[in-house]
């Protein structure tokens, strides 16, 4: 697999149509920055990319993070591999959680700095904690391309720059919709701009400064 | 007050309950009543613990067989709750459950006799239609989030565990548990219909006099429901259901050509079984309608309606007894109390006790099944659709008053808003109403069950005809008259529901009990 494709890509919210028809192709090997003001068809865009390539291996951390706020944090991350362990294994780990898993995950938790959270409900975190179990989730799920809405929004400078190396190196491919635009230039090496639900932008990021973006706001 | 359509709505009802009072008989025929209720309350007062012996064992049938019935209705209920999307289990479970307790504990009578099994499909049968009904809104009202971002190929029994399941796990319990308090009062009261439950040895007791073993029965049935949370914990819970089918008692054996004889022959229509052909048919169905399914109806209607406007008033009276902006000191909080203060407000002793008392009526009210008490007031008033009316206003009011009391806690007065009659009129009942309107409708459709039931007391509702068609062998006749019960049960809460969507009253799926 070395390309994935939308062609003549839409989504309708009720009535209205809030996205396409677009036509997109992304390489392998591709990080992809979305771009454009809120209610441009971000979201919907890595909606439809997820809907058309779940089963080829996509994984999504969508903007309100999907977590389970009754769960620990471990089991949130572990949820990323229920696809890849028997039944028997995964309702075995619901109440008691296998070493080799949590060997794993540990060290994931330690490099997002939230490994003293491995086992406090995911619902009491702060919103910055839970967009990292949330991430974490995405990385150890693994795959071909990693959809992220906002990936970092509630996270700080520092953090938030070591999240996005840690993120784009889980996957082959990435597409992450951003608001911070000189984010989105120093970590993606494609920017596609958004508005009116059509793809108003689509360049090398080393070609385009956060002057060129401006017009998109 | 006449633009709203809420309150067109109500006084509609209240006239219409009005007119009901006309026809209705609502007369006390028995010679000395209130001597009758003073002797069940001097048996209430002194109790007499020893005069049953039997009296722990009815304890530990009614424990047991509300243990089982509500076990395997929860089981049953939450398989079918995951299916619940098909057409086909909706209704079956729609059907199911409009049919009252007691009706499946007269058919299953008739042919598994006096067996527990009869007890414990009485009340697993119609609980699994409600479970699997307010399982599947439980499970419905959860996030659909993280379901959607599971990878692909997580398998359904792991993501409804993780996902689902989990979240919706403590709304399931907790209705289950109330469930289970239902199951008790269900289970006391088959014990009129012959399973060796708190009310078999209740109406042995009543009918010998024996008003302090009534009072006994009584005292320890309160204080069972009274204590459940103290008793029932979760670790304890699996040992219980696993003791609790041990504990049913063995009853009589069943007798399998009975069970055969039911289907082949008891319950096909006379005409068809003589060979009466579809004429017959015709002519028999209308003689069941104009003698008895008519008059049942237009009674369970009259009644129900009665008993409808009763419960309102009742709950409406009775729910500032639990609200902690009536019953609580005014003290030091004043008018300078932050609001948020004023919520951690201090009790003044004095209103301590009548906080106590009015949470220990409701409790009683609502732990009193209807049939109980409406087997009570029968034995003290004598035969009319009185005593029906007021227990069945005194249940379900209890529940209502309990409910919207509840409901009124969560209400943030601000710190000058006046007090008494004034707070009651134009503060609290206000806000309220909606949630007690949608509630009430919640319970039409079983105050209506309810009434039809008590037909079998003697009051001429559907129950009635039931019952008497069950006595004299003709179960073709018991089962269409149960059949339209039902029909009549699933057309009220349509109408219920309807009214609910129409004014726009929003009902939660943990208050339907």
């Amino acid at each position: 697999m070395s390309t994935l494709a939308l062609t003549d890509a839409v989504a309708d919210y009720g009535q209205q149509r809030v996205l396409g028809p677009l036509n997109l192709t992304l390489q392998r090997g591709e990080r992809v920055a979305l771009v454009g003001k809120s209610g441009a068809g971000k979201s919907s865009l890595l909606a439809v990319m997820y809907q058309q390539w779940r089963g080829r291996g996509a994984a999504l951390m969508p903007q309100e993070l999907g977590l389970v706020p009754s769960l620990s944090v471990f089991h949130n991350v572990y949820m990323g591999a229920l696809a890849t362990h028997p039944t028997w294994y995964n309702l075995v780990t619901l109440a008691k959680p296998f070493r080799r898993d949590v060997a794993a995950i540990q060290p994931l938790l330690a490099r997002l700095a939230i490994d003293d959270k491995c086992w406090a409900m995911a619902g009491e975190l702060s919103g910055g904690q839970r967009q990292r179990v949330a991430a974490a989730r995405a990385i150890h799920q693994g795959g071909e391309v990693l959809l992220a809405d906002e990936p970092v929004s509630a996270l700080d400078g520092p953090q938030s720059e070591a999240l996005m190396v840690e993120l784009t190196q889980a996957y082959p491919t990435a597409v992450l919709a951003m608001h911070d635009v000189e984010l989105a230039l120093r970590f993606t090496d494609r920017v596609i701009g958004i508005a009116d639900g059509g793809i108003a932008l689509d360049a090398p990021s080393a070609r385009l400064t956060a002057q060129d973006l401006l017009p998109l706001y | 007050m006449w633009h709203s359509a809420t309150a067109r709505l109500s006084l509609g009802f209240v006239a219409l309950a009005i007119l009901c009072l006309g026809i209705a008989d609502l007369s006390i025929t028995a010679h000395a009543p209130w001597h009758e209720l003073g002797r069940l309350v001097q048996g209430l007062v002194q109790p007499d613990v020893s005069a049953v012996d039997h009296l722990w064992v009815a304890l530990l049938r009614t424990l047991a067989f509300a243990f089982v019935g509500v076990g395997l209705g929860a089981t049953a209920g939450f398989l079918l709750a995951l299916i619940f999307h098909s057409r086909l289990v909706r209704s079956i479970c729609a059907f199911v459950r409009a049919i009252h307790e007691l009706f499946w504990a007269l058919i299953f009578l008739q042919f598994f006799g006096l067996h527990p099994l009869t007890g414990v499909l009485a009340i697993a049968l119609p609980y699994a239609g409600v479970f699997a009904k307010v399982f599947a809104e439980i499970l419905e009202e959860t996030d659909p989030l993280p379901e959607q971002v599971l990878p692909a190929g997580s398998g359904r029994l792991s993501t409804l565990a993780f996902t689902r399941l989990r979240e919706a796990w403590p709304h399931l319990v907790s209705y289950t548990s109330y469930r289970l308090e239902c199951g008790l009062r269900s289970s006391a009261v088959l014990g009129f219909v012959g399973m060796p439950t708190l009310g078999f040895y209740l109406e042995s007791a009543f009918a010998q006099g024996h008003y302090d073993t009534v009072g006994a029965l009584l005292l320890l049935f309160y204080a069972l429901i009274a204590s459940l949370r103290l008793w029932v914990r979760p670790l304890l819970v699996p040992v219980y259901l696993v003791v609790a089918p041990f504990c049913l008692g063995s009853g009589l054996p069943i007798v399998w050509s009975n069970v055969s004889r039911f289907f082949s022959e008891d319950i096909v229509p006379s005409p068809l079984r003589h060979g009466e052909g579809l004429s017959g048919l015709v002519g028999w169905l209308g003689d069941i309608m104009i003698s008895e399914a008519l008059p049942g109806i237009w009674h369970t209607l009259v009644l129900s309606q009665i008993a409808l406007v009763l419960t309102g008033l009742l709950a409406l009276a009775l729910y500032p007894l639990v609200s902690r902006h009536f019953f609580q000191g005014r003290g030091w909080h004043g008018r300078w109390a932050v609001a948020g203060r004023q919520q951690a407000g201090a009790r003044v002793p004095g209103n301590r006790l009548t906080h106590l008392l009015g949470h220990g009526l409701l409790v009683v009210m609502r732990s009193t099944p209807e049939y109980l008490l409406a087997f009570i007031l029968l034995q003290l008033w004598g035969p009319s659709m009185l005593p029906a009316v007021v227990a069945l206003a005194i249940h379900n009011g209890g529940i209502i008053a309990h409910l919207v009391g509840r409901r009124s806690n969560e209400v943030r007065l601000r710190p000058d808003a006046p007090h008494g009659l004034v707070r009651y009129a134009y503060e609290l009942t206000p806000r309220l109403y909606g949630p007690f309107l949608a509630l009430l409708f919640y319970r039409w459709e079983i105050i209506m069950r309810e009434t039809a039931i008590l037909g079998i007391l003697g009051i001429t509702t559907l129950g009635f005809y039931v019952d008497s068609a069950i006595q004299e062998i003709r179960f073709d006749r018991a089962m269409v008259l149960i059949l339209i019960t039902a029909l009549l049960n699933i057309g009220v809460d349509v109408l219920a529901r309807h009214l609910r969507a129409r004014l726009r009253l929003r009902h939660t799926a943990n208050c339907e009990p």
